[in-house]
């Protein structure tokens, strides 16, 4: 099963976001034209498209915008993991990011703009970021 | 250009599952209709606009079907914006035949999703950003996201969902050509499976077969030609996010606000004066919020408007009066274009009486495009 788990597909552009993943850390990109930030990776900055940015550490911290509870299995590979949810996160740096909220199975504990933290967690050997309700 | 390009005939295929048809031979199908029923020889047709299937991309799909059709067109190719390519098609034609560059528009869309492949709709979101390493799949998840963000901010409840259900259910049952003719009460609906939380099955469209086209002239070309009840556009407009469901801002803010502001303004009425609706309704949640930014009902109150009466034959706006895609046909919206025309020529199955105005609203993607037409006498 795990040949078809939809891994990310790592290149040039973001890998830096991989890479920091495995050293523990969440990074997004920040334009140092204009001081933008963003997610996911690009190679010029989508507000004024200047081609000159770093990439910053954030801080974990963020809010579920919004979140579903899958019932369906729309690929095999998270058939066993239903059911399962998906939530938006919005980082406190401005960036957001479909993620999972980890360590609550009581939907009834989620809101739509509840705070949530950081979790690095192993998936099929790839260090990706998860969310917890802070 | 108010009222001065006309769609002078529709036609469709039967809807559902319509095995082994291909999506060249329905849109054939679909074009012979329409042009039958316009009284227009395929030869006088100068422009093949064709929505590209979306189950499976196929390059020049445009010039496949145009050559199907034994037509070589001045203007020709698919367009891109999912399901709101039908009105875009339609609102380009116009433009073109306004300044000269082409005079007879066929404009047709068809897809076999329900007996042929539908792999592209359970494709990561994100494309290889990772998001579908957390499972982030499907365009019903999409459109739950949006929904869930609704009811949270507006307080939408699944009554209120089921109300769209309700109705244009109501309405297809109703239908001949129909693919799902079974109403639904609230209570069936509140037992309905969830597919992506919040969003239930009878909250979700049908995968359908088919194809369906419109004729598109010059209300004067028409006139001459003596078609039988030319019906005018008054007014179109497009608007789109371009941010994937997880970058967007606003969760809760269609771009119907601007494509419809943009036709409203084109067809020099309001939405007071719409007599009859019909909205693209992949998932119930799409009319009710573009239902807000259209104006008929205040941002966040689309659920109470629906869930109040503000849709339906008792006192409300009639809305999907064929069904819609939740009953209907699960084709991405030329079908609400045909019924549009046929409730303003006056012969649909369900007349909403001395009809004069009538909306058509389609949107693509999960909520990335949108496009309006007016249609009226």
């Amino acid at each position: 099963m795990s040949d078809d788990f939809p891994l990310p597909e790592i290149d040039d552009v973001n890998a830096p976001f991989w890479d920091g993943l495995k050293g523990g850390k969440l990074q997004y990109q920040k334009c140092n034209s204009c001081g933008y930030h963003w997610l996911p990776a690009r190679q010029e900055c989508p507000d004024c498209l200047e081609a000159n940015y770093e990439w910053i550490e954030a801080s974990g911290k963020g809010i579920m915008t919004s979140w579903v509870v899958y019932h369906t299995a729309f690929i095999p590979a998270f058939k066993d993991r239903l059911p399962y949810n998906v939530a938006i996160i919005k980082l406190d740096e401005g960036p957001q990011l479909a993620s999972n909220i980890v360590g609550e199975d009581d939907q009834s504990n989620f809101k739509i703009d509840h705070p949530v933290e950081l979790v690095i967690e192993n998936e099929h050997g790839v260090k990706v970021p998860r969310f917890k309700l802070a | 250009m108010r009222g001065k390009v006309v769609i002078a005939g529709v036609g469709h295929t039967e809807f559902g599952k319509l095995e082994g048809r291909t999506p060249v031979s329905m849109n054939v199908e679909a074009c012979r209709k329409a042009l039958k029923e316009a009284g227009v020889a395929k030869d006088e047709v100068d422009a093949v606009l064709v929505k590209y299937p979306t189950s499976k991309f196929q390059s020049k799909f445009g010039q496949t079907v145009a050559e199907a059709l034994g037509i070589m067109p001045r203007i020709g190719g698919v367009w891109d914006q999912a399901g709101a390519s039908g009105i875009s098609m339609i609102s380009f034609a116009a433009m073109a035949i306004e300044h000269g560059q082409c005079e007879v528009a066929l404009v047709c869309m068809s897809d076999n999703p329900r007996t042929g492949t539908r792999s592209a709709y359970a494709k990561p979101r994100g494309g290889a950003d990772g998001s579908g390493t957390h499972g982030w799949v499907s365009t019903t998840a999409g459109y739950a996201m949006i929904a869930q963000r609704h009811m949270g901010e507006h307080g939408t409840t699944e009554e209120q969902l089921a109300a769209v259900a309700i109705n244009n259910r109501s309405n297809g049952a109703k239908n001949p050509n129909a693919q799902l003719k079974i109403p639904i009460t609230l209570e069936d609906y509140m037992q309905s499976r969830f597919i992506v939380e919040p969003l239930r099955r009878d909250d979700c469209c049908l995968i359908s077969d088919g194809g369906a086209a419109v004729v598109v002239m010059s209300a004067e070309r028409a006139k001459k030609a003596g078609v039988d009840k030319p019906i005018p556009i008054l007014g179109f407009g497009q608007g789109q996010t371009s941010w994937e469901v997880a970058q967007r801002p606003d969760l809760t803010r269609t771009m119907a606000h601007k494509s419809g502001a943009t036709a409203f303004k084109m067809a020099g009425i309001a939405p007071k004066d719409i007599d009859v609706a019909q909205f693209y309704d992949c998932f119930t949640i799409t009319p009710i919020m573009s239902l807000e930014d259209y104006g008929f009902c205040e941002h966040g109150q689309g659920g109470a408007f629906v869930g109040d009466g503000g849709i339906g034959w008792d006192g409300g706006l009639p809305f999907n009066t064929a069904g819609g895609l939740l009953s209907e046909t699960g084709m991405p919206g030329m079908q609400l274009v045909i019924e549009g025309v046929r409730q303003m020529r006056g012969d649909a199955n369900l007349q909403v009486a001395g009809a004069q105005k009538g909306i058509v609203s389609n949107q693509g993607g999960e909520m990335h495009t949108h496009s309006t037409l007016i249609l009226g006498q």
